[in-house]
């Protein structure tokens, strides 16, 4: 009994550490986020995003960008995955490698490479920001989405769709009514991937000159103006979409498919 | 006709994955200042990356952050998923809960909250470079976490126990004995926790100090200026990348078929 009890002791080191910078900073964050500059208790930050336009509309924005990105790496990723996992080649993986392989190379550097390219082929790209920003960011994520699809399409069992097909189903009924539903946890675990990133990671639409603001920007205009109560209310609504995101995806959750398994 | 059709979809997809990276790479070996100018080959872009002091100490010090951060990490997280796996369902849940925070939370959160905690409220200056490596852990620590809960999960405890029969001590049955058959975990969590800590951009401009740069920071920061000498060295830069990671996942396949085989012999 005194053996485990010792095994289990390894564990406080790492639970200190968490504490101490994963859930203290975010108790700092709702702190900061219900007190003004003088760190009285006070709902103006609250007021603040939920009464201006700026704000709402930057709110707006990155919904709207944020589920065209996803849907487009949808659009893209699923048929993707499906053709890789349903190849007869033989080394399936090698294949899956070629298109997740960007995830290793810097995004700055890719985003730099897109931008060259777009460049290239639209003359001025500031012309079209938000056309731009979803090439970005598709770019940016598709592979954390062909992943996790790839995984779950590649469990799912073949004998299923066969039998579906002897008893008259035709081929796209078998998809629709069999493999689609049975590969939902991947969907939903692609879709977390790329929904939140595409909510604030404004270094792209920065670097590709979209000068409209998600909520990213707000963070990162806010703590270049040392403004850390107005800063942390819009993480705190960062986190609360967050939260309900997790809570949704908890229901489909498929714990192969998660960003941990990714090598 | 259908397999015809697969095989064109994959290779559009495949193409808007490479080429904007192909072409940079083709540039990079030329004078040109900027992708579609005509110029003639040229190793400029290669001597000046690694002839400037500035991107130099840049890439360095990017690389040296990421592996002593992964390091730390590693050591942390697989302490931290050991005892978790033989701890009681309450500590258990509560530290898996917490490890998952960091995992779903915006990076930019992460970053954000860190940067309150220890830069505002603790008033740790950020030349200290706690922050930032602290920083570093939180994104990367959970991630070796997961990736050897799952090692721990198929590992047979006998074994433990048997080493403990036989005499060795609870320190010499957890080196001897759990953490070797751990190793494909540690190891996949350690790269996974490097690969992360080199792309982070969020985490490290809000806790970096103001005379340091990792590639993330450095890149965004050079696209707004207008040093066409520094745009096209990272054009080196890119493509060097991109070699040493094709290199890696190359060796890395041929690594683990063999690995595959010797195990299937077993």
């Amino acid at each position: 009994m005194k053996l485990r009890f010792n095994r289990s002791q390894l564990c406080i080191p790492y639970a200190l550490f968490l504490a101490c910078f994963v859930i203290a900073p975010l108790i700092v964050i709702v702190y900061y986020a219900f007190t003004n500059g003088q760190g009285q208790f006070s709902f103006s930050n609250f007021v603040n995003f939920f009464s201006s336009t700026n704000t709402l509309g930057t709110l707006l924005y990155s919904f709207a960008l944020a589920f065209s990105v996803t849907l487009v790496c949808l659009l893209i990723g699923y048929p993707t995955a499906y053709i890789l996992a349903r190849s007869n080649f033989k080394k399936k993986y090698v294949l899956l490698m070629l298109f997740v392989l960007p995830m290793w190379i810097n995004f700055t550097l890719r985003i730099t490479a897109l931008k060259e390219i777009l460049s290239v082929l639209e003359g001025n790209i500031s012309a079209y920001p938000f056309l731009n920003s979803v090439i970005g960011m598709t770019y940016d994520f598709l592979p954390f989405m062909i992943l996790p699809l790839y995984t779950s399409l590649l469990k799912l069992d073949k004998s299923l769709s066969e039998a579906a097909e002897d008893l008259g189903a035709n081929k796209l009924t078998v998809f629709l009514r069999i493999t689609l539903p049975l590969s939902v946890p991947g969907i939903v675990s692609g879709i977390t991937m790329v929904l939140l990133p595409s909510m604030t990671n404004y270094v792209v639409l920065d670097m590709l000159y979209n000068s409209t603001y998600i909520m990213g920007s707000l963070i990162g205009s806010y703590f270049s103006a040392y403004d850390w109560n107005n800063g942390s209310m819009i993480s705190l609504v960062l986190l609360v979409i967050i939260f309900i995101v997790t809570l949704v995806t908890n229901r489909f959750s498929d714990k192969d498919a998660e960003r941990g398994t990714v090598l | 006709m259908k397999k015809a059709l697969k095989i064109f979809w994959l290779a559009i997809v495949l193409a808007f994955i490479y080429v904007p990276i192909l072409v940079l790479a083709v540039y990079s070996f030329t004078d040109a200042s900027m992708v579609g100018a005509s110029g003639g080959f040229s190793f400029n872009n290669y001597i000046n990356l690694f002839a400037d002091e500035e991107l130099r100490n840049m890439i360095f010090g990017t690389v040296a952050l990421a592996l002593i951060c992964a390091a730390i990490s590693t050591v942390l997280a697989t302490m931290g998923a050991i005892g978790s796996y033989y701890s009681k369902r309450v500590p258990k849940t509560l530290l898996n809960t917490a490890n998952q925070v960091p995992v779903v939370n915006a990076d930019i959160v992460t970053g954000f909250s860190v940067c309150i905690l220890l830069i505002v409220i603790l008033r740790i200056s950020k030349d200290t470079f706690i922050p930032l490596g602290i920083g570093h852990i939180v994104l990367t620590a959970p991630f070796v976490y997961l990736s050897i809960l799952p090692k721990l999960k198929q590992m047979d405890n006998s074994l433990y126990e048997a080493a403990l029969d036989l005499g060795a001590t609870p320190a010499q049955a957890l080196f001897k004995v759990v953490i070797p058959q751990l190793i494909p975990g540690i190891l996949s969590g350690f790269m996974l926790a490097v690969t992360l800590s080199l792309d982070d951009y969020f985490v490290t401009t809000y806790t970096k100090p103001s005379t340091f740069d990792t590639i993330s920071t450095y890149v965004v920061n050079a696209t707004k200026g207008s040093q066409t000498e520094t745009k096209t060295a990272l054009w080196a830069l890119s493509t060097i990348i991109f070699l040493i990671v094709i290199t890696a996942v190359v060796l890395m396949n041929v690594l683990s078929q063999k690995g595959g085989k010797a195990n299937e012999k077993a």
